[in-house]
This record gives C-alpha cells, sequence and structure tokens, in this order.
C-alpha cells in the first residue's frame, strides 16, 4: 500500500523498565533443564515493576518520541496505543496517556486491540489519516505488560517494555518516511486469551510455521513485490521477535544475513515485548541508521497477521538520537530481580488483607 | 486358511499436518493405496487408530472413513492396541481374508495429534498404562521407559553414548525416506546433550509426536496375482499380551508377549529368524530398539548396542533393521505405525521403497501397544 503523500517518522521513542530477571532463574524456578532456554536464544527478560503498566510504560516512551520530534504535544491530533495488557478491560488506556501528555481534548484516541500487532495497525491508521489530510501529527504507542502463565514456557519471553513513534507528513520535520507497506491478515488461531482468563494459551509449534513464518514471510514478499525491491536493497530488517531465534530463521528464509538482523534484535536481552517487540527493535536501528539508508520492519501479531513496511532514513536523523535515552542506554541501564521480586513485581504473588 | 497377500500400499509422509485433519490423512493414504491395484472394490476396511476417541473426541471411525474415502457401504470398524494398534488391525483385517469371508481387505492405520497441547497428547497416550494401577499415580509413558533403560544400561554395563548408536543410526537412515518425519543426521553428541525427558531418556532418544496414515490392501490368494505383479504373502502373524500393570512383570529386561508372538509368526511361517533380510521393530525409545531385536532372537541379549556399533543391522547387513528410520525418525503415528511397518516392508520385498533399499524376500514387522502389553509379528514374504 501506498498514500497518496508520504508519511514519516518525526520522532521516536522506547520505554523499557529497569528490572531484569534471568531466564536461568525462571526456568530453576519450575525445574526446567538449566540450558532450556538457549534454544529460544532469550538470557533475559525486562521486569516492570509494580507501580507501572502498559499506560506508564507508553506514557514514558511517548514523551521520549515527543522529545526527539521537537513539537509542542498540543500538535498531536491523534493518538493510538496498541497493547494486549490493558489495565482496564473496559476503559481506554489512551485517554490517561493522552492526557498526562498534554494532548487532550480535541484529538482522536483509541485503544487497538490485535495481539502483538496492533501498534502497527495504529501505524497504517495514521499514515492514512496523515496523508489525507484529516491530522497533521499522530502518536502511536506500542506497550505491554505480557502475561505468561508461572511454568509455562511463555514464561521465559513474555516481557515489558513499549515504544512510541510520532508520526506526520514526509519532510515536515520527518526523519525518515514510509515508502510502502503490505498487511497479511488470515484467521489462524495460535496464540488467545479469552474473557477473564488470567493467561493466554498457545498451540505449541502451531505458533510457528502455519502462523508466526508464514505470515512475516508472506507480508515480506508481498511488500518486496509491490515494491520490486529485494533483499540486497535493505540495510536493516526488524522483524516481530517472540524470541530471539524466530527473528534469525525468517530472516534465513528471507535472504537476510544475520548482519542486517542484528542492530534491531533486542529480544534476546529483554524478552518480547509483544506491541514493543519490533517497535523498540525499529528504534534501535533508528538510533545507528544513516540517511539514505533502508529498514525492513515486519510486526507480528497472533491471530494471525502481518505488516511488512520499507523505511527509508533521511537526513537530519543523527541529531535527533540523543534527544531522549536510547535502546542501548536502556539496555545498559538494568538491575537484576530474583524469582520471588518477579513474582511480586508482576501480581503472581499479592499479600492478603482484611 | 486362505493364503493371504499385500497387493497395494499407500503412505502419508509422517508429520505435524495442520492443514489435515484425520479423515484427510487417511483418505490420501487410502486413494494411493487403491491406485496401486487400478481401482478395485474393498469389501472391508479395518482402521487401527488410538487416540482418535481421546484427543478427537471421534468415535465410530470405520464408518467414517469408508464414509470419506468412497469406500461404499462396507462392514468398516476400528481396532484399538494403544500404540500397536496397527499391527492388530493387520492382525484382524488377515483373519477377515483368511477366513474365506472376503477377497478384498483394506487396513488402515491413522493418527491424528498435533492439533493438541503435548501435555494433552501425553496424556492420552499414557492410557496405554494401567489406569488404576500406573497412570492414577502419575508416571507417563516415558516415565515407564526410563525404568527400562536404566535397568537395561545398569544390568548389561552400556554407557549413555553406547545407547546412542541406535538414534544416530535411525536418523542416517530416514534422511532418505521421504515419509520420514526426521528428515536429518544426529551424533552421539547431540544424543547426550539434547534434553532430559525422563532420566535417562532424553529427547533425541525418543519417538516424536506426529500425525500420519497408512493403508494396505489385502487380497486372497483367488485375486491376488490380479490385482498385482508383485503380491507379499502374509506367511506368518502372531498376537501376544501380558501383564499391563509393569509390577506384575517378573522380567522388565525382555517382553514375553514380543517372544511368544514371534515364536507364532516364526513357526506359522516356517522361517528362522537368521533368514530374516529387513525388520521394522518398535523403538518408541532408544532402549526398545535394543530388546525387542533380542526378543525377536535377531541378537544377542545385552549386546546388541556393541554389535550395532560394529556395523551389525546397518543397510546392506542380515536383516537390516529400520531402513525406514524407525520410530525413532520416520516418526510414530501411533496408531498408524504397525501399518507403515507392514507397508515398508512389503516395498522392501518389492524393491520399490524411496529409501534405504534392502532387498531379499523375507521381511518381518513387529508393532508394540504399551510397554510391551501387546504385541504383533507378522512376517511377510515374497
Amino acid at each position: 500500500m501506498k498514500p497518496i503523500r508520504d508519511v514519516g517518522i518525526a520522532g521516536w521513542g522506547a520505554y523499557i523498565p529497569k528490572f531484569r530477571i534471568k531466564c536461568f532463574e525462571i526456568g530453576k524456578t519450575w525445574g526446567f533443564p538449566p540450558e532450556y532456554h538457549n534454544g529460544l536464544i532469550v538470557s533475559e527478560k525486562a521486569v516492570a515493576n509494580i507501580d507501572e503498566d502498559t499506560i506508564t510504560m507508553g506514557w514514558e516512551a511517548s514523551k521520549n518520541a515527543i522529545a526527539r520530534a521537537k513539537i509542542n504535544p498540543k500538535e498531536i491530533e491523534a493518538v493510538y496505543v496498541g497493547t494486549e495488557s490493558k489495565p482496564y478491560a473496559v476503559k481506554p488506556s489512551v485517554t490517561v496517556i493522552a492526557e498526562a501528555l498534554g494532548i487532550t481534548p480535541k484529538i482522536l484516541g483509541a485503544d487497538l486491540e490485535f495481539a502483538c500487532r496492533a501498534a502497527s495497525e495504529a501505524l497504517e491508521a495514521s499514515i492514512g489519516l496523515i496523508s489525507s489530510g484529516m491530522i497533521r501529527y499522530s502518536l502511536v504507542v506500542g506497550s505491554d505488560t505480557a502475561q505468561a502463565s508461572p511454568g509455562d514456557v511463555l514464561e521465559f519471553t513474555a516481557s515489558s517494555g513499549a515504544a512510541a513513534f510520532v508520526l506526520g507528513l514526509r519532510r515536515n520535520n520527518t526523519i525518515a518516511y514510509f515508502e510502502g507497506s503490505y498487511s497479511y491478515i488470515t484467521d489462524t488461531p495460535d496464540f488467545w486469551r479469552r474473557q477473564l482468563a488470567p493467561y493466554p494459551m498457545h498451540g505449541e509449534q502451531f505458533t510457528g510455521d502455519p502462523a508466526y513464518f508464514a505470515h512475516m514471510v508472506a507480508a515480506a514478499k508481498g511488500l518486496m513485490e509491490e515494491l520490486g525491491l529485494r533483499p540486497s536493497d535493505f540495510d536493516y530488517a526488524v522483524f516481530h521477535q517472540p524470541n530471539g531465534r524466530f527473528p534469525l530463521k525468517v530472516g534465513a528464509k528471507l535472504g537476510f544475513s544475520k548482519e542486517k538482523i542484528m542492530p534491531g534484535l533486542v529480544t534476546p536481552m529483554i524478552g518480547n515485548t509483544y506491541n514493543g517487540s519490533a517497535l523498540i527493535g525499529l528504534c534501535a536501528v533508528l538510533e545507528v541508521a544513516k540517511p539514505g539508508q533502508r529498514i525492513l520492519l515486519v510486526p507480528f501479531g497472533s491471530g494471525a497477521g502481518a505488516d511488512a513496511y520499507s523505511i527509508i532514513v533521511e537526513d537530519g536523523i543523527e541529531e535527533r538520537v540523543h534527544l531522549a535515552p536510547t535502546v542501548k542506554e536502556l539496555l545498559e541501564d538494568k538491575v537484576y530481580v530474583d524469582y520471588t521480586y518477579y513474582a511480586k513485581f508482576r501480581g503472581l504473588i499479592s499479600k492478603f488483607s482484611f | 486358511m486362505v493364503k493371504v497377500y499385500v497387493v497395494g500400499v499407500g503412505l502419508t509422509k509422517v508429520g505435524r499436518f495442520f492443514n489435515k485433519g484425520l479423515r484427510e490423512l487417511f483418505a490420501e493414504a487410502a486413494m494411493k493405496a487403491i491406485d496401486e491395484v487400478g481401482n478395485e472394490s474393498v469389501q472391508a476396511l479395518v482402521v487401527g487408530n488410538m487416540t482418535s476417541s481421546s484427543l478427537g473426541e471421534q468415535d465410530n471411525l470405520g464408518a467414517l472413513l469408508a464414509d470419506y474415502a468412497g469406500l461404499g457401504k462396507i462392514p468398516a470398524f476400528k481396532v484399538e492396541a494403544a500404540c500397536g494398534s496397527g499391527g492388530a488391525a493387520v492382525y484382524t483385517g488377515y483373519f477377515l481374508v483368511a477366513s474365506g469371508m472376503f477377497d478384498v481387505v483394506m487396513v488402515g492405520g491413522v493418527e491424528k495429534q498435533t492439533e493438541y497441547p503435548t501435555r494433552i497428547v501425553s496424556k492420552a497416550l499414557a492410557q496405554a498404562a494401567d489406569a488404576e494401577y500406573e497412570l492414577f499415580h502419575g508416571i507417563s509413558f516415558t516415565g515407564l521407559n526410563a525404568l527400562v533403560m536404566r535397568m537395561y544400561m545398569n544390568k548389561y554395563s552400556v554407557s549413555r553414548d553406547e545407547m546412542s548408536i541406535w538414534p544416530v543410526l535411525m536418523h542416517k537412515n530416514a534422511v532418505k525416506n521421504p515419509y520420514a518425519q526426521l528428515r536429518f543426521e544426529i551424533t552421539k553428541k547431540q544424543v547426550a546433550e539434547s534434553m532430559i525427558i525422563a532420566d535417562p531418556i532424553r529427547l533425541l532418544d525418543s519417538s516424536p509426536i506426529g500425525d500420519g496414515a497408512a493403508v494396505l490392501i489385502l487380497a486372497s490368494e483367488r485375486v491376488a496375482k490380479k490385482l498385482s505383479d508383485t503380491p507379499i504373502e502374509v506367511a506368518g502373524l502372531g498376537m501376544a499380551t501380558d501383564h499391563i500393570y509393569v509390577a506384575y512383570r517378573e522380567n522388565i529386561l525382555s517382553f514375553e508377549a514380543t517372544v511368544l508372538a514371534a515364536r507364532k509368526a516364526y513357526n506359522m511361517a516356517k522361517v528362522e529368524p537368521e533368514k530374516v533380510n529387513v525388520a521394522e521393530v518398535h523403538d518408541a525409545f532408544t532402549v526398545l530398539g535394543f530388546m525387542n531385536l533380542e526378543d525377536l532372537g535377531l541378537s544377542k541379549r545385552g549386546e546388541t548396542p556393541k554389535l550395532m556399533e560394529e556395523g551389525r543391522f546397518w543397510p546392506g547387513d542380515k536383516p537390516t533393521v529400520n531402513p525406514s528410520g524407525g520410530l525413532k525418525a520416520r516418526g510414530h503415528p501411533v496408531g498408524a505405525t504397525g501399518v507403515y511397518q507392514v507397508a515398508e516392508v512389503v516395498m522392501q520385498l518389492r524393491g520399490d521403497f524411496p529409501g534405504v533399499n534392502v532387498g531379499g524376500d523375507i521381511g518381518l514387522a513387529q508393532s508394540i501397544g504399551g510397554l510391551g502389553t501387546t504385541v504383533t509379528v507378522i512376517i511377510l514374504k515374497r
């Protein structure tokens, strides 16, 4: 898909909570073999503090994105939050974030849900709104405190984090633009959480070939075909990263070398931040990319769907990098906790009170 | 009794099929088998299957599959003997023809497991054990086999690496088999370093969970020659059972049911073990492969790992064991496995097995349900 007028990224921001738990610690608690998580290529994951949630982390990432965009928050006319861990089942997260950032009230806003690709849908919607001239700037937030049943293999990777982007018309204060996008969605029930269920269910190997790989490959190939591009035309490839292994494998299937994937691969250090997963990876790449370079971004959401974007970096990006904490800085700023603190922080244990 | 021949076979690849259900898998194999005999009408259907009831909530498989495969309103029913359902189905189908009641009988085996999480599949498979005296206490099927493996290694002083020759050879054979689920080679080091499932059983000692369907067409002597240029005779078969509750067994390093079933089959076929060119045996876990060869009289007790290390049972030897890759690497679609084995031996004797090709004129297939609880041994002759 190509909009009538090109839309670009004015600012980007990530947020990764300070706490980390080592996968070894999780495996030890539940009796997994010590080497079990090595197959997932994840060594530790980020843990949100007891007073953090999708809203607070989304706000943190948005603040960083707005700082890089160098705009008055009042100039933003739409805010979308993609999440699958809304603090309230009914009551928007977006209103809290937008109000706390001083963006309300004359705005569009909604929480979107499509597993890990809801924020990507927000990117597509924003491109349309901006290109049509209905709004000037949009704020897209992907934020999750991902849930996993204690003891489930998912617990090695389900983590917390957020990414946010300020989008605007190309060359109107932007430092990269969307060359095109391609979406691919089917009814593939690989991962779900029913109403009132505390933790998601997943279809084990079904989450791989028929879900992740089929959709990622279809979206990426579809995009390259529509734009007449080949893997060699891209300098970076950022894939949805439920673990460290899948993005490398899908990259190999598509013909992308490890060198193009590694700069945007953050899951091995922080786990799968769901709606933040590919988007924090994109933040990391924007912080090292040079004008003229081309980035492939492919977020994925279970259920299932994937969107592929070709993003071209433009002048002025380097001076924005240090206007907010970089992903590299956020990755290095960490404090390890044991399973007990992790369980307390994530509400797996709670104090009984009268 | 009427002599019985295998005149047609059909197999699906063993694997995890997210786009094919039980009936589609069966029909795919059935159509291949029917193609081999030139669209001859099948007069009855016997289906081996274990978990359609516990996993798929589907009973009445005979009618379902006869209908779906377009076989008409023929007699059809399911035979269940846990992982030995396939062998038991062939055994049943044999007597339908041998009795003189039918000239052409289809024997199928089909299993569909991959729609379900591993813990659900493991529970369904554990139902092969004694529900009240074993399953109730939480032991899984892997757990029972781990007891056997530990005892085998202790009694015969076999090391971890010496045991690993079995899965290494099975994977090597499976690479050439287009129907196999795990078509890659492994090393002893990889086996030793793979995840522990139930100590001392590791991941690479274990057969994988998989779907698949295999179909045979059995025919009476009267019509066999008309349906196939190379009919393969079911020359002998034997079946026996043992205490399902393992604690009642006097010796768990030999499955008495295998010994009894093999004796009946060899006697009926008038064949000595030394004459067997190719054998497909039930190696759901490494230790079972070694033990079964010993119980079938094809190897010396406690010495099989050493003999295999020296090259016995490899392609070219007599017998060649599991040229398909065995349950370990061809895969183990439970109730279909016993039918796969017979189909593979038939193709070996016909000379058209698409993988490791052995040749020869006598083959053996052994199918086990439970921990050596229900065993069928079938001897085929060209």
